[in-house]
């Protein structure tokens, strides 16, 4: 039997090419799995059978015709639900688009299927990616596998979810403020947020165009590796993404850290919003890397205090503008009996849209509205000038930069759904790279010792330093020996975690 | 500087939303908190700092001006709400209603 929680992409392309099973089987296995676990977990919006056995011919008949093995051959994938997939709905986890069929293939997601991965569905969000939590979803929660009455963080908590819980090796989600980092941490997965401009954003339902990038996550550092090798790139779809050669991550991975310059951000560590537990995990990783060899010093990013305030002015304004296409003309949620064209909007719009929705359009509508523009806006964008000047000025001095990922393991479904502002603290230590535009990856630090909860290293890296970040990850990865797969999932303790969590689940299962 | 009802009514009608008196009593409620937390940004001195609207220094981004393959039509109506003669269907914008 395959253990879809511990293989991984590479086992599952040797072993198809090896003939030790075919991919025929491999879908089977992962959507097998997904009829036992997503009851619970509610990871799918759409789970893809069709699309997955078609793929999965595809590549036993290149395996039978002796063809070269592509490098994704059999892989499960998922894809967060604003990625376009013809065969499949988009709904971005919202009423106002929960008909909506794909009419074209979201570049990312299409290069993962043409390196032979099978897809197995489309994930669940917050509605639009306006969320940390995964509860703004029209559909209904998703739940941390590693404790059902958890949040697997957001907004790409149902990617995050689905590759925790084995239900696909890898998964693509999209990463604004820290969507992909985020729910990574929270989960104990790999979760990587490209530099903007390295990946095509081409077919991801936009929501704030000048920080959004997608991303993939894993179990493991090297098949985030080989998942970014394959999504990276050029697309003339995208007039964002950069024509800069794609590098060779995974050959990439075993070169070790010897004399890599670390900065442990030191001033973002001891803030107040900080669990204990959280800082000690990271100076203990800091240590680690000086044990592996890194030269490891302290950095500040003072105007990283301000990103939070720049972030929720700049997102906002500009999926303001973003979201002003839902107007059911063309597509999506039309409302019935409207006596004129402005009426319709109106209401389409109002009717569709859910609470976090209504939020950001507003605060973004303000924030661009006369006499408002310059002091928000403008201000933002100013300060969004010092953050990157920040980054700059650490990467002179340092290769990677160490930040929690998240300042607290995840919290209860329903805790912070009242308080607006401590969910958006929840992604503190993330924003600041979407602004500056830079890549990182969140990586396991261990778990806590309360409730046994994983906890994200987030290690940054300059424009363009996927390679350096990746390997840094790999090394950490080796050397902490973290076991990914969630107790509750482990094929030996399926059939107890079945039946307890039918009774344990709380909220009943709202989809 | 706080909002009030008559500014959230403003600010939804330039967002095209038609908000209910309890939307407009719970929207106003939550930017005023989001604005008192975010609103420090304003204390920054920032005079003679370049905005930046874009991460990476690059510049205009164009391809080759010839002719390729776009949506077609039926994939474009694929999600219309309502359709007739290849087209989008919608309520009369001129001559008909209060707008007249």
């Amino acid at each position: 039997m395959i253990d879809l929680s511990r293989i991984t992409a590479n086992q599952i392309r040797d072993a198809i090419a090896g003939g030790v099973f075919t991919a025929r089987e491999m879908a089977d296995a992962a959507l097998s799995r997904i009829d036992a676990l997503d009851g619970d977990v509610h990871a799918f919006n759409q789970v893809t059978p069709e699309l997955a056995y078609e793929a999965a011919a595809r590549v036993d008949a290149a395996v039978a015709s002796g063809a070269q093995v592509p490098p994704l051959a059999g892989v499960p994938v998922a894809f967060k639900d604003n990625m376009n997939l013809i065969g499949t709905r988009t709904t971005c986890s919202s009423r106002i688009l929960q008909d909506y069929e794909s009419v074209y293939d979201c570049t990312a997601a299409r290069r993962l299927l043409d390196a032979g991965a099978l897809p197995v569905g489309k994930c669940n969000m917050d509605e639009f990616a306006f969320g940390s939590s995964t509860e703004n979803s029209a559909f209904g929660p998703t739940r941390n596998p590693w404790g059902l009455d958890r949040v697997p963080g957001g907004s790409s908590g149902g990617s995050a979810a689905a590759v925790a819980a084995g239900m696909a090796t890898i998964a693509l989600g999209s990463d604004t403020g820290g969507s992909i980092r985020q729910p990574g941490s929270l989960t104990g997965t790999v979760a990587l947020k490209p530099t903007y401009g390295r990946v095509s954003r081409y077919g991801c339902v936009a929501f704030a165009s000048s920080l959004d990038q997608i991303g993939p996550f894993a179990r493991s550092v090297a098949d985030a590796a080989l998942a970014l090798e394959v999504i990276a790139g050029a697309d003339p779809m995208d007039a964002t993404s950069v024509k800069r050669p794609v590098e060779e991550y995974t050959a990439m991975l075993g070169e070790g850290i010897s004399g890599l310059r670390v900065g442990l951000a030191t001033d973002l560590l001891d803030s107040e919003g900080c669990s204990d537990e959280v800082r000690t995990a990271i100076r203990q990783a800091a240590e680690t890397f000086a044990a592996l060899g890194a030269e490891v010093g302290e950095v500040e990013l003072p105007t990283a205090a301000h990103a939070l305030s720049a972030y929720y002015i700049i997102g906002p304004a500009e999926a303001s503008s973003n979201l002003a296409r839902f107007d059911g003309i063309r597509y999506g949620h039309r409302a019935q009996g409207a006596k004129d064209v402005s009426e319709l909007y109106m209401r389409s719009r109002t009717e569709g849209f859910g609470p976090e929705s209504l939020r950001r359009i507003m605060l973004g509508t303000y924030a661009l509205s006369v006499g408002y523009y310059d002091a928000y806006y403008g201000q933002a964008q100013r300060a969004r000038t010092l953050i990157k000047r920040d980054f700059a000025d650490a990467f002179t001095s340092y290769d990677v930069l160490l930040t929690p990922t998240s300042p607290t393991v995840a919290f209860a479904i329903g805790e912070k759904s009242d308080d607006l502002v401590a969910m958006y603290l929840s992604d503190v230590y993330t924003i600041p790279v979407n602004l500056a535009g830079n890549c990182a990856i969140s990586v396991p630090a261990g778990l806590s010792a309360k409730e046994g909860l994983p906890i994200g290293l987030q290690i940054i890296g300059d424009h363009f330093a996927e390679a350096t970040v990746l390997r840094a990850a790999a090394a950490f990865e080796a050397a902490t020996g973290f076991d990914p797969v969630p107790p509750l999932v482990r094929e030996e303790r399926l059939g107890v975690y079945l039946a307890c969590a039918k009774r344990a689940r709380p909220g009943g299962g709202a989809r | 500087m706080a909002i009030s009802d008559e500014d959230v009514r403003h600010i939804g009608r330039l967002a095209r939303l038609s908000l209910t008196e309890d939307q407009v009593e719970w929207l106003g409620h939550d930017l005023n908190s989001i604005l008192d937390h975010i609103g420090t940004i304003q204390q920054l001195e920032l005079s003679g700092v370049e905005p930046t609207a874009h991460a990476l220094d690059v510049v205009n981004s164009t391809r080759d001006d010839v002719v390729r393959p776009g949506l077609d039509r039926d994939a474009a109506l694929r999600n219309a709400p309502a359709e007739e003669g290849g087209a989008f269907v919608i309520p009369r914008i001129v001559g008909g209603g209060d707008d007249a």
